[in-house]
């Protein structure tokens, strides 16, 4: 895989299919339904517990803002996705490439998959920091893998955002 | 016409009320707290971009909350409080809107 910044995109080509397929998987990983503790990270507490009648208007004013915003950066990566279903052959390595100015909606959307993917998973802070485990032996690793990959995309699409 | 004096001393009134408002609404900070998923390098940027911080005034705030679990970035009236409490939970960081004790 190849990630480098072209005019006014960022390209990731040489994408074999396993890592294309974690990228579709972006959109999905951002749903918390059915995971309590990811709905909580998410969407979580604006106040000390004390303060309730704050966190009850923020829950009916804020929260469906939130919602909203956290729904169009991720419809937004999904449609920039569209592009890994162009690959005509099945097993051949693709090119994606995400508009600068998407750049923000990937961030948050890259974000809320791994936020939902550790509280699913409930890792903790050293798995989280290891970044050379492998090799990939059961779906939890694999959700480790994609938390890192995801965070790597991260620091990409930051350093390139800061020239 | 009136000389300045006694425009100086028509007004005072006004200048109390602001006060006594600010004062109701004053003890208020956001505090954002240690996440072991969002990368450092994504929470210097919100900071710097919600707070219009500096690179390494973000950065110190950034290693508090990393180091020492928690880190107060803005203290001041309830309303704005808010307003940044919301913006940080939509860059989808642990922010908290607490008393001043």
């Amino acid at each position: 895989m190849e990630i480098r910044r072209q005019g006014d995109c960022l390209e990731i080509s040489e994408l074999d299919p396993f890592l294309a397929e974690l990228l579709r998987q972006i959109p999905e990983s951002t749903n918390p339904d059915g995971a309590e503790t990811a709905q909580q990270r998410l969407f979580s507490s604006p106040a000390p517990a004390s303060e309730r009648e704050m966190c009850a208007e923020w829950k009916l004013y804020v929260e469906p803002e939130l919602r909203r915003l956290f729904q169009t950066a991720t419809e937004t990566v999904g449609a920039d996705l569209q592009q890994l279903n162009g690959c005509t052959k099945p097993f051949a390595n693709c090119t994606l490439r995400i508009p600068t100015k998407n750049a923000d909606a990937w961030l948050n959307a890259l974000n809320q998959a791994r936020l939902v993917i550790a509280a699913k998973y409930n890792f903790n802070e050293a798995e989280l920091c290891d970044h050379y485990r492998s090799p990939i032996g059961s779906r939890r690793d694999l959700g480790l893998f994609q938390v890192n990959f995801y965070g790597f995309l991260q620091e990409f699409i930051l350093h390139e955002l800061k020239m | 016409m009136h000389s300045p004096f006694q425009l100086a001393v028509e007004n005072p009134a006004i200048e109390q009320e602001t006060r006594a408002a600010e004062a109701l609404d004053l003890p208020w900070q956001v505090v954002v707290h240690n996440d072991p998923v969002n990368l450092m390098s994504y929470v210097t940027m919100v900071f710097q971009r919600v707070f219009g911080l500096p690179r390494e005034q973000a950065e110190k705030h950034m290693l508090e909350v990393h180091q020492q679990g928690r880190s107060i970035l803005w203290s001041g009236m309830r309303e704005r409080a808010e307003l940044y409490v919301q913006q940080l939970h939509g860059y989808l960081l642990l922010a908290t809107l607490e008393r001043t004790s």
